[in-house]
């Protein structure tokens, strides 16, 4: 049941995503275009996305277990730290260069954009460098 | 800043962006997580019992979202403008990005400003702040 649920936020998410154009790279550097002909759609995706959002989570903050009884998981960490924001620049600028973050580039994937598997491949290796980068951190000297 | 009124689409965005939330507000109500794509992605490369299927099934549903949408409407066609190179390059810096910054548009962005937390407002800045600056050096300055 779990699963069932996982596969249908992911469906929802992705549909989502075709729904609010923002699948499309160009309606997304539309948005980042601030001095160019600006589409504002973003803003409203992530307008309707937070309202709805908040409800969710406003119920979810006050439970000990899910609807299906798994675990709640929520992020404990409130680090404002160089990596958060450092990290969160590099992301910036590579959807700044391309439109593409990690959601819409897997949806373009579905549809079968050859270019958006690169995009996806290439994200994907990024994610190894860093799976390498900190376990050589974490490593015992 | 001029609106685009010919590209800007106000009443889909909302619909979309609410389907969204619905995805992630579901998502944390029926399975205790948060619906954040790049951390449920990356933690595929470093699989650990018991956490790897939750993760595939969502991806999949991502993936198979162009073709349950196709059977209900026509699909419409994204505009992918970058060269490979650029799209390489793109995806390393996204891919390293979300990592060391713990999240993305979905995590930080969606979930996290869903759930006031300061962490991911000051998340989301930063990467909406760097993508605005990247795209006017790219469109304005370099004129690429």
């Amino acid at each position: 049941m779990n699963l069932v649920a996982s596969f249908l936020a992911g469906l929802v998410f992705g549909l989502g995503l075709i729904v609010s154009g923002m699948a499309n790279p160009v309606k997304v550097l539309g948005f980042l275009d601030l001095a160019g002909d600006w589409d504002p759609s973003l803003a409203f995706v992530m307008g309707g996305a937070i309202a709805v959002g908040t409800i969710a989570f406003f119920v979810a903050r006050k439970r000990v277990v899910s609807l299906l009884g798994a675990p709640m998981r929520l992020p404990a960490s409130r680090d404002i730290d160089r990596r958060l924001v450092g990290g969160n620049l590099l992301f910036g600028i590579g959807w700044g260069i391309a439109g593409f973050c990690p959601g819409p580039g897997l949806v373009a994937l579905g549809m079968g954009e050859v270019k958006a598997l690169v995009f996806v491949a290439a994200m994907l290796a990024g994610m190894g460098i860093w799976e390498l980068l900190e376990n050589r951190v974490k490593a015992p000297q | 800043m001029v609106i685009d009124w010919n590209t800007f689409t106000p009443w889909s965005a909302l619909a979309g962006g609410a389907l969204i939330g619905v995805a992630a507000g579901m998502f944390v109500l029926l399975n205790g997580r948060i619906a954040g794509i790049s951390g449920i992605l990356g933690g595929l490369l470093k699989p650990a019992r018991g956490d790897v299927a939750w993760r595939v099934v969502f991806i999949s549903g991502l993936l198979l979202a162009p073709l349950v949408y196709a059977l209900m409407a026509a699909l419409p066609a994204p505009q992918i403008d970058a060269g490979y190179g650029v799209l390489v390059l793109a995806g390393l810096l996204v891919g390293v990005g979300t990592r060391y910054g713990s999240g993305c548009t979905s995590g930080h962005g969606v979930c996290g400003l869903s759930r006031l937390s300061p962490r991911s407002l000051v998340a989301t800045a930063a990467f909406m702040a760097a993508g605005f600056v990247t795209v006017f050096v790219i469109r304005h300055l370099l004129q690429a």
